[in-house]
C-alpha cells in the first residue's frame, strides 16, 4: 500500500495561471529563518512568489501551474529545518483582518483631519485674543466644517453602527454617548458657524473620535493576533487521516477533505481525526482525552470510534459516520449549547460602566440646559452650554481605559505562554476563587513518559530504545523518548499486540507484554506498586527489566497547587477517569476535594452548585467530555493540547508542560482589572473636575481639547503598569 | 493675509497627500507583517523579486 500526499484542498487559484497556497510554519521567529526560508523556496523552479509573515509566521507561495507538487514547498521547508503544515484561513479570522483594516483606515482619516483641524483652531483660538477679524474666523470655522464633517462621517461608523444595533435592541453601549455626543457637537459648530459665533467643537469632536479610535484598534487586533496564533495551532496539529481512494490505495488527506461515507485506515500510534465505526480489525485504544479514562477499550468490528482516540495495537479500518466540525457525541453538543447560551448573559465592565455613565451624563447636561434657562439665559446659550457639559464628559477616556489595560495585559500574558480566546476573559479571570482540574492531560502531560527510569542502568535504557523505535506502539515511543533512542536496532521484528524482538550482540532481546518476555512475576510486583502505569517488559538474554510508563504529573504541578492556595484559590480534580488513579494524583498533588468517574453531566453540576453558593468557578480542562464544562464555568482554560472542541470553548489557551502559566495568567488578570478599575476612577475623577467648569459656561474649545487629551494620555500610561506583576511566589 | 489663500490649501494639500499615501501603503499590505517589515529594512540584500502587491 502506498500512501500519496494530497493537498488540493488547501491549493487555491491566484490567477493567471498561478497557483496559492498558505503554510504555517513552526519554529520561524527570526529575520535570519525569514531570508533563509524565502531563498530556499524561491530557489525552486517555476516558485513565483515565497513571503514570509513575521507575524503570524507563515508563508504565503505562488507558483506557476503545472506539475509541481505542493508537498514539495514541505519537504523544501523540511530540509531547511522547519516544520509546515498547509493552512486554510478560517472565515472569522479573514473577517477579524478586514476589521481591522477597516479600523485602520478610519483611524487614519480621523487622524489626518484632527491635525488638519487642530491646524485651524489654534489661530482661532490665539487670534480671540490678539486682532483676528470676525471674517478670518469664520472662514477657518468653515474649513474646519469641510474637513471634520466628511471625516467624522466616514471614521464615527464603527461608533454610530454600534450605538444603533444597541438602541435597536433597547440597550445602552458607550457607543451610544459617544455617537450623541459627536453628533451634537458637530451639529451646534455648524450652527454656530453660520451664525458668526465665537466658539466651535469641530476639534474636538473629531480628536474624541480619534482617540477612540485608537482604544477600539488596540482591542481589535489583540483578538486578531490571538485568532491567528489559533489558527496555526490548528494547522499545525496537522489532522489528516489516511483515506482509501482505491481498494488498495490510501491517500494522506486532511481531514477537512474527508466525507461521512469514505473509509480511513487508522494505524498503530495514531490518533483517529474522524468519528466512525471499525469495519476491520482489532486494536487497543486510548480514549483518555474523550472520557478521561485512561483504561484502554477495545475496538473490534462494529465498535464506534470518535475523534481523538489514540490506536495502540492494531491497524483498523474506519467508516467515517461524521468527519471534522460535527465530530460529537451529540449530548455533549446538547450540554455545550445549553453552557454557552448561559455565558452569553455576562456584562462586560465596560458595559456596565456605560449603563451607570449614559444616563447620568444626559441628565447632567439636560439639567445644565434648563438650570440656565432658569436663570435667564437664552435658549442659545443654554443649548451651547448643554452641549459643552456632553462634549467634556464624552467617555474619551472610560473608551480607552479598558481596551489599553486589555492589549497591555494580553501581550504579557502572551509572553508568559497564555493565549486569550475572548476579549471580557481578564475580567472573568480576576474574580476566580475556585478552580476545578481535570485529570488527565491536564494536570498530567498528555504524552506518556517512563516513570522509573531512573532505577535502570543506562545501557539496558539504550538498548531497550533502540528496540522500541522497530515498534509504533506509543508505550514504544514513549520509552524510546526516554532513552534518547535515535536509529532502530536493525532487523527488529514486530509481533503485533506482543511486542518486538531482535538480537543484540548474538543475545535475543525482546521488549513488550511481560509474558512475551517472561517477565510475568516481575512486572506482577511492580503492578502491586504502581497499578496505574502501564508495564513493559524488555529482556536481554536471562536479564529481565520492567518500565512504568504512564502520563506524569506537569513538572511543577505541585508547587502550582501550592501557589493557588496563597491565593484564596479553592482547588478541586473533578475526573472520569477511575478512582485509585485520581486518589493517587490527589494525594501527590496535596489536593484535598477529587472526585473520580465523574460524567459531563455530573461535572455542569458541580460546577452550577458551585455557582449557587456563590463561587467563581474557573474549569482547566482538555477533553472533549470537558468541553460543556469549560463553556459552564465562569471563564474557563484549556492546555494546547486539548481536543479541538474543548479549546475553541475555552476563554484561555496555554501552551508548554508546565502549569505555571494557569497562575501567571490568574496574577495578569488580577493586576489588569485593578488598573481598569483605576483607570475607570481616574475618567471619573477627571470629569468630576471638569463637569463644573463645563456647567458654568466657560469652557472654551480650547480647554475642551487639553482636558480631553490629557485625560486620555494619563490613562494610557496607567496603562502600559499592566506589563510587570510581581512574581514572588508564583 | 491675502497669502492664506495659497498656504490654506497648500496645508490640507499636504495632509491630504499623507492620508492617502497611508491608505495606500495599508491597501497594499504594508501592516500585515509589522514585525516581519523591522527585519526587512536590515536584511542583507536579496535578488530582486516580485512584490505582492495586486
Amino acid at each position: 500500500m502506498q500512501a500519496t500526499r494530497d493537498f488540493s484542498h488547501y491549493v487555491r487559484d491566484a490567477g493567471a495561471g498561478l497557483r496559492h497556497i498558505d503554510l504555517a510554519v513552526e519554529g520561524v521567529s527570526c529575520a535570519g529563518c525569514m531570508s533563509k526560508i524565502e531563498r530556499g523556496l524561491s530557489a525552486i523552479p517555476d516558485v513565483t512568489l515565497a513571503r514570509v509573515n513575521l507575524t503570524d509566521r507563515r508563508v504565503a507561495l505562488e507558483w506557476k501551474q503545472g506539475p509541481l507538487d505542493p508537498g514539495r514547498f514541505i519537504d523544501r521547508l523540511a530540509e531547511l529545518g522547519y516544520k509546515a503544515y498547509p493552512f486554510e484561513t478560517e472565515s472569522a479570522e479573514a473577517a477579524e483582518a478586514e476589521q481591522s483594516r477597516f479600523l485602520l483606515r478610519c483611524l487614519g482619516v480621523a487622524a489626518f483631519a484632527t491635525m488638519n483641524v487642530m491646524m485651524l483652531s489654534i489661530p482661532v483660538w490665539s487670534g480671540n485674543v490678539s486682532d483676528m477679524i470676525p471674517e478670518q474666523r469664520d472662514f477657518f470655522h468653515w474649513l474646519s466644517a469641510l474637513i471634520a464633517l466628511p471625516a467624522a462621517a466616514y471614521a464615527g461608523q464603527p461608533f454610530f453602527r454600534s450605538a444603533l444595533s444597541a438602541l435597536r435592541t433597547r440597550n445602552v453601549n458607550m457607543d451610544v454617548p459617544i455617537s450623541i455626543g459627536v453628533i451634537l457637537a458637530l451639529g451646534m459648530s455648524v450652527v454656530e458657524t453660520v451664525n458668526h459665533a465665537e466658539h466651535t467643537y469641530f476639534d474636538a469632536a473629531i480628536m474624541l473620535l480619534t482617540f477612540l479610535l485608537v482604544g477600539r484598534y488596540l482591542d481589535q487586533s489583540m483578538r486578531r493576533r490571538t485568532r491567528a496564533v489559533a489558527g496555526n495551532l490548528a494547522a499545525l496539529k496537522a489532522e489528516t487521516a489516511a483515506k482509501f481512494v482505491g481498494p488498495d490505495e490510501i491517500s494522506q488527506v486532511p481531514v477537512a477533505a474527508i466525507h461521512p461515507g469514505d473509509i480511513v485506515l487508522l494505524r498503530p500510534g495514531e490518533r483517529c481525526a474522524v468519528d466512525g465505526t471499525v469495519i476491520e480489525g482489532r486494536s487497543e485504544i486510548d480514549q483518555s482525552l474523550i472520557t478521561g479514562e485512561t483504561l484502554y477499550a477495545i475496538a473490534e468490528q462494529g465498535a464506534a470510534i470518535y475523534a481523538g482516540s489514540l490506536n495502540l495495537s492494531g491497524t483498523l479500518r474506519v467508516r467515517v459516520s461524521a468527519a471534522s466540525e460535527a465530530t460529537l457525541l451529540a449530548e455533549i453538543t446538547r450540554l455545550l449549547d445549553n453552557a454557552l447560551q448561559a455565558r452569553s448573559r455576562y456584562v462586560r465592565l465596560a458595559d456596565r460602566a456605560s449603563r451607570l455613565y449614559a444616563p447620568v451624563v444626559h441628565a447632567t447636561a439636560l439639567l445644565t440646559m434648563l438650570g440656565w434657562v432658569l436663570m435667564g439665559a437664552t435658549w442659545h446659550d443654554a443649548i451651547v452650554t448643554a452641549v459643552a457639559v456632553l462634549i467634556i464628559t464624552c467617555p474619551c477616556a472610560l473608551g480607552l481605559a479598558i481596551p489599553t489595560v486589555q492589549t497591555v495585559a494580553s501581550g504579557a500574558m502572551f509572553r508568559a505562554g497564555v493565549l486569550l480566546n475572548s476579549g471580557d476573559a481578564i475580567e472573568r479571570l480576576a474574580d476566580v476563587d475556585h478552580i476545578i482540574f481535570d485529570k488527565t492531560g491536564t494536570l498530567t502531560l498528555p504524552e506518556l513518559e517512563v516513570t522509573d527510569g531512573a532505577g535502570i542502568p543506562g545501557e539496558v535504557l539504550r538498548l531497550a530504545g533502540q528496540l522500541a523505535l522497530a515498534s509504533h506502539h506509543p508505550v514504544a515511543a514513549a520509552l524510546a523518548h526516554a532513552a534518547g533512542a535515535k536509529s532502530p536496532l536493525v532487523g527488529a521484528i514486530e509481533e503485533p499486540g506482543q511486542g518486538v524482538r531482535g538480537h543484540i550482540d548474538g543475545v535475543e532481546a525482546r521488549l513488550g507484554r511481560p509474558s512475551f518476555c517472561g517477565a510475568e512475576q516481575l512486572a506482577n510486583d511492580r503492578a502491586s506498586f504502581d497499578p496505574e502505569a502501564s508495564h513493559v517488559a524488555f529482556s536481554l538474554g536471562d536479564a529481565k527489566y520492567v518500565f512504568s510508563i504512564r502520563q506524569a504529573l506537569r513538572p511543577d504541578a505541585k508547587t502550582m497547587i501550592l501557589a493557588l492556595s496563597k491565593r484564596n484559590i479553592g482547588v478541586e480534580i473533578l475526573s472520569g477517569d477511575r478512582e485509585p488513579v485520581v486518589r493517587a494524583a490527589a494525594r501527590a498533588l496535596g489536593v484535598s476535594e477529587w472526585r473520580a468517574g465523574v460524567t459531563p453531566a455530573d461535572k455542569i453540576a458541580r460546577i452550577e452548585d458551585l455557582k449557587r453558593r456563590g463561587f467563581k468557578v474557573m474549569m482547566v480542562g482538555d477533553g472533549l467530555n470537558d468541553a460543556p464544562s469549560l463553556a459552564a464555568a465562569h471563564v474557563s482554560m484549556s492546555p494546547i493540547s486539548a481536543a479541538h472542541l474543548s479549546q475553541a470553548t475555552a476563554d484561555l489557551v496555554f501552551l508548554g508542560k508546565p502549569l505555571a502559566p494557569v497562575v501567571a495568567a490568574i496574577d495578569y488578570a488580577r493586576k489588569a482589572l485593578h488598573l481598569m478599575r483605576q483607570n475607570l476612577w481616574l475618567a471619573v475623577g477627571y470629569n468630576f473636575l471638569a463637569v463644573p467648569i463645563a456647567i458654568s459656561g466657560v469652557v472654551t474649545p480650547l480647554i475642551a481639547a487639553a482636558a480631553m487629551s490629557g485625560s486620555s494620555i494619563l490613562v494610557m500610561l496607567n496603562a502600559l503598569r499592566a506589563r510587570g506583576v510581581a512574581q514572588g511566589d508564583a | 493675509m491675502e497669502v492664506l489663500v495659497i498656504l490654506v490649501p497648500l496645508a490640507l494639500g499636504l495632509g491630504l497627500v499623507g492620508l492617502l499615501g497611508f491608505l495606500w501603503s495599508l491597501k497594499s499590505g504594508q501592516y500585515d507583517d509589522l514585525e516581519g517589515a523591522a527585519w526587512r529594512a536590515i536584511a542583507d540584500d536579496e535578488p530582486a523579486r516580485e512584490t505582492p502587491s495586486e
